[in-house]
């Protein structure tokens, strides 16, 4: 994407990404975190921040967010807990508890498909405030409505900020960006990553400058909901600085909210009132150590990250590593069954191609029994069955949940035709077009369909249409 | 038995043998709350029939043959700083007016377990800031020993109760001197245990790093009694340290011989002539008892007043921001949400409090944090040096508890400073983390009592009794 400006100009984006932790229970105390329930029955008195309850950490939280920094390559350091202090409804404590200048995991890196390295400056554990609700004015903002109601089942569920380096050059490496990492964290079992639930939640540092000046004023996007309004955003963002610049006035530095209905980005807070944190170390809580052993058994524990994932199925297939085949196969987590279908004697890069279009629904664990597939595809590479009768034969194996594909084939009366059988049916085509092979003969190629469609339809769609063609260029000569 | 027991000791060993009820014991003191209590007004709340279910509930296991615990039917009062299930608990502040916890502090629910009877919720300096108990929002408690005069604070109801013999035994919370001052101006033993051995759970937080919880009795060895009981680890408090409980019974016997007891020759002036006699004649009995006297120097400890007093309010400013009128306590409504706040803390947080939350939030400020706050932790641990370099040669340090006696109610309260001065020996302890107990060393200014205070390194909490004991002993020849 290197390369990538908009009139000449290039952008500039860093970007924030908040997670929710897949724990058992909350990040410093032992109500469920569970998402999607009866309001306010996941609490309890540190969730409420009830005067005299204190923070306990969750040593499962402390996991999940080392293997994220290890996924990210990330260093993880002795750390500390400090307050960050802001007064809103649906912050119990009036502080959230968050890490600020020494985080657990620092000075990572995320690989984009292509190959790009985004830099990761830091990924930090904090908890999650409660959800407002606001009732009446407009716009589902505070500002304006009549009364708000606040759900505590989120407050306090473990959240890990993922703070990117401004490495990121177009609205496509951010969306590229985001994506992989859901992958990843889905990957390593840290959170199920739903931008549409909220437990991903995507802030984008968005700047713009000529190329070779300095890094322009920024502004920071929120409530961004998906990657197709991430990018959108980013290129909004971007533009509207752009004709700022343009127009001789200046980028001011701001946060500003993502409008999905109207495409367009607003003011939500300029920096003068911008809230003073009012940061410092957490009393209630000791520094985090994790020693050697436990940061190592954490990193062993880490399974194949799906950057490595892609590149051992491009090798196994001979298809590119960032190519569509692969990457939907292994986002989708279907990898290991197109390599067990290979080992079980089909040929894997026909089960990459079958696996990536006719398992679209079947989620990551194919019903089909590996080497039933193998099976089929075997039929299919051997020329005893041809690509469309395979698929007959798929569809299949797939409402079965397996089976065997000869029996299936001979049942449907697919019959691997003859050599002799085809040229039979190639020389009465020919008599029956012979201006479709006059003009394939005088080298007009679309002209072989007429032809191939009258083998096709004599043979009841049992003719090879490749060996059809072979035959067809070989009399042309 | 022909002398009823008043003693913690005495009380818990009578009650378990059946010799005395814990009823007999219970009316008794609640007999002289119905006597003086309107004169001092210890308590925010009596708890008379709980605690008479409670005695009741002892005798039965006593007949029954079951051990109610060491510290069976000892009536005990709590500060009203301590969360107790269903019973008011309101930090003497209008703020917290009607709200009952869903649950116990760990110190109550360690008590409880150990057979003891609550008597009730007793006053203080509101969110325990202040030395004499006037800062209350539901009035001033006065001295037993001389009702013209303050009871100290900020423990200051709990103080009183003891000295008045409405409980055998009490608990404060200590953060610049709150357990130790007031003990020496009521003329009974109070003790500061090393911060992490007694768990802050349900302690309602005034300066977290800072707030230790400790017991207040009529002599040394029911305070070692009481804090056997309260001390030991919690997992539900991260800077509970991770041991047993505080053994110190055995060693009050020892006497001192060998010990060596520091002079601090730099110690801050302007105590009482006769606060000052005291302390020499202490020495001198210490000497008299085998100890040392070793000359050690305490530089920073003039500056831990100023530390102090930037330290506390940051923690308290942000311990105090979830008090906002959303989930609990007092709410006065406004058009929007952060007038209601405003309202709120207005109308439920009386002047100290606002003073010092305002002192707290400008310290934590971008731009002034680091001159104040940020050099305010330098002191802090300069001090803990100060100490470090001090007990490596001597055992245990003796300072007097308060510079003064206990002082006219109303003498100081347009004087903050004058006040704050009245914690000038104490505070250097909580900055380190260090135990000090206040044991009662004859009298100063119109017979009023004197405390004398023993300082010990962390965890020197056994040492420290043993020196107790010996003045202890002293003081009554």
């Amino acid at each position: 994407m290197s390369g990538y400006t908009i009139d000449g100009w290039e952008i500039v984006v860093g970007l924030e990404v908040h997670v929710e932790l897949a724990t058992a229970t909350k990040l410093f105390s032992a109500s469920a975190n569970r998402f999607g329930d009866e309001p306010n029955i996941h609490i309890d008195p540190v969730t409420l921040g009830l005067p005299g309850a204190l923070p306990v950490l969750n040593r499962q939280a402390v996991e999940l967010a080392m293997r994220i920094g290890l996924a990210l390559e990330c260093t993880v350091q002795p750390c500390t807990f400090h307050r960050k202090n802001y007064f809103y409804p649906d912050m119990p404590k009036a502080y959230q508890i968050s890490q600020y200048d020494q985080p657990l995991n620092v000075d990572g890196w995320l690989e984009l498909p292509g190959g790009k390295r985004i830099g990761v400056e830091r990924a930090h554990l904090e908890e999650d405030t409660g959800k407002s609700t606001h009732v009446g004015g407009s716009g589902g903002r505070i500002h304006g409505s009549d009364h708000s109601l606040i759900d505590f089942n989120r407050a306090g569920v473990p959240l890990v900020e993922i703070v990117g380096r401004p490495d990121i050059a177009s609205p496509e490496e951010a969306k590229q960006y985001v994506t992989e990492l859901r992958q990843i964290l889905v990957a390593v079992g840290a959170s199920d990553a739903k931008m549409e639930e909220g437990s991903m939640r995507c802030d984008a540092n968005v700047s713009v400058r000529k190329p070779g000046q300095p890094l322009g004023t920024r502004c920071e996007i929120k409530n961004v909901n998906s990657v197709r309004s991430l990018g959108r955003a980013i290129e909004y963002e971007a533009r509207r600085q752009i004709a700022l610049i343009e127009s001789g006035e200046k980028v001011r530095q701001e946060t500003r909210h993502w409008d999905e209905t109207d495409g367009h980005t607003h003011t939500l807070r300029t920096k003068e009132d911008a809230d003073d944190y009012r940061y410092f170390l957490e009393p209630d809580l000791v520094p985090l150590a994790p020693d050697a052993a436990w940061i190592e058994s954490v990193r062993a524990a880490l399974p194949m990250l799906p950057r490595e994932r892609r590149r051992r199925l491009a090798e196994a297939t001979g298809v590119p590593a960032d190519g569509e085949a692969v990457m939907v196969v292994v986002e989708r987590g279907q990898d290991d069954y197109v390599l067990a279908v290979g080992a079980a004697g089909g040929d894997v890069a026909r089960a990459l191609v079958h696996v990536k279009e006719a398992y679209a629904e079947q989620g990551s664990i194919p019903s089909v029994p590996a080497a039933d597939l193998a099976g089929m595809i075997t039929l299919e590479t051997s020329g005893r069955i041809t690509a469309t009768q395979a698929k007959t034969v798929l569809s299949e194996l797939l409402s079965n949940g397996g089976g065997d594909a000869a029996a299936i084939a001979a049942a449907k009366g697919f019959e691997a035709m003859d050599a002799s059988s085809l040229e039979a049916l190639v020389d009465e085509a020919l008599a029956a077009q012979p201006a479709a092979w006059a003009k394939y003969c005088d080298g007009e190629e679309k002209a072989v369909g007429a032809i191939v469609g009258h083998i096709m339809k004599a043979s009841k769609g049992q003719a090879d249409g490749k060996a059809v063609s072979a035959i067809l260029q070989a009399r042309r000569g | 038995m022909t002398t009823a027991p008043v003693s913690v000791a005495g009380i818990g060993a009578a009650v378990r043998s059946g010799e005395v009820s814990a009823v007999e014991v219970l009316e008794r003191h609640l007999a002289a709350i119905d006597a003086r209590e309107p004169d001092i007004h210890a308590f925010n709340l009596v708890t008379a029939d709980a605690a008479r279910a409670t005695a009741a509930r002892v005798d039965a296991d006593v007949a029954a043959g079951r051990d109610p615990g060491p510290l069976a039917g000892v009536p005990i009062a709590l500060k009203d700083n301590l969360c107790t299930r269903g019973v008011p608990t309101t930090c003497s502040s209008r703020i917290l007016e009607g709200w009952r916890p869903p649950y116990d502090a760990t110190v109550v629910r360690r008590l409880a377990a150990a057979g003891a009877v609550f008597v009730g919720k007793t006053n203080l300096d509101e969110f325990a800031m202040g030395s004499s108990t006037e800062n209350s929002a539901f009035g001033v408690t006065l001295n037993p020993l001389d009702t013209s005069r303050v009871a100290g604070g900020s423990s200051g109801g709990s103080a009183a109760a003891v000295a008045a013999s409405f409980a055998a035994a009490s608990l404060g919370s200590d953060t610049g001197g709150s357990i130790r001052q007031p003990a020496a101006l009521c003329g009974v033993v109070g003790v500061k245990p090393t911060y992490g051995t007694v768990s802050r759970y349900g302690l309602v937080a005034f300066a977290s790093s800072l707030d230790q919880i400790g017991p207040f009795t009529n002599d040394v060895r029911d305070a070692s009694i009481v804090l056997e009981a309260i001390s030991g680890h919690d997992p539900l408090d991260s800077t509970s340290i991770p041991r047993g409980p505080v053994t110190t019974t055995e060693v009050l016997d020892r006497g001192v011989a060998g010990l060596r007891v520091g002079r601090i020759v730099d110690l801050p002036g302007g105590s009482d002539p006769e606060v000052e006699q005291r302390l020499a004649e202490a020495f001198d009995a210490l000497r008299a008892a085998g100890a040392t006297i070793v000359d050690v120097e305490l530089p920073s400890m003039k500056f831990g007043l100023t530390a102090y007093y930037l330290i506390a309010p940051a923690e308290a400013s942000s311990n105090l921001a979830r008090y906002d009128g959303v989930r609990y306590g007092m709410r006065v409504d406004a058009p929007d949400t952060n007038a209601m706040y405003g309202a709120t803390r207005a109308a439920g947080f009386g002047d100290e409090v606002k003073r010092r939350i305002m002192l707290g939030t400008y310290a934590l400020s971008a731009g002034y944090f680091d001159a104040y706050y940020g050099k305010a932790l330098k002191v802090r641990r300069l001090i803990h040096d100060d100490f470090d370099r001090a007990y490596a040669q001597a055992d245990v340090l003796l300072t007097p508890t308060s510079p003064i006696v206990a002082f006219p109610v109303g003498a100081k309260v347009d004087d903050p400073l004058s006040m704050y001065l009245c914690d000038v020996f104490t505070i250097p302890t909580n900055l380190a983390g260090h135990p000090a107990m206040s044991v009662p060393f004859g009298t100063g200014a119109d017979g009023l009592p004197v405390g004398v205070q023993v300082l010990a390194p962390t965890l020197g909490e056994p040492v420290m009794f043993q020196v107790a004991a010996e003045l202890e002993r002293a003081a009554a020849r």
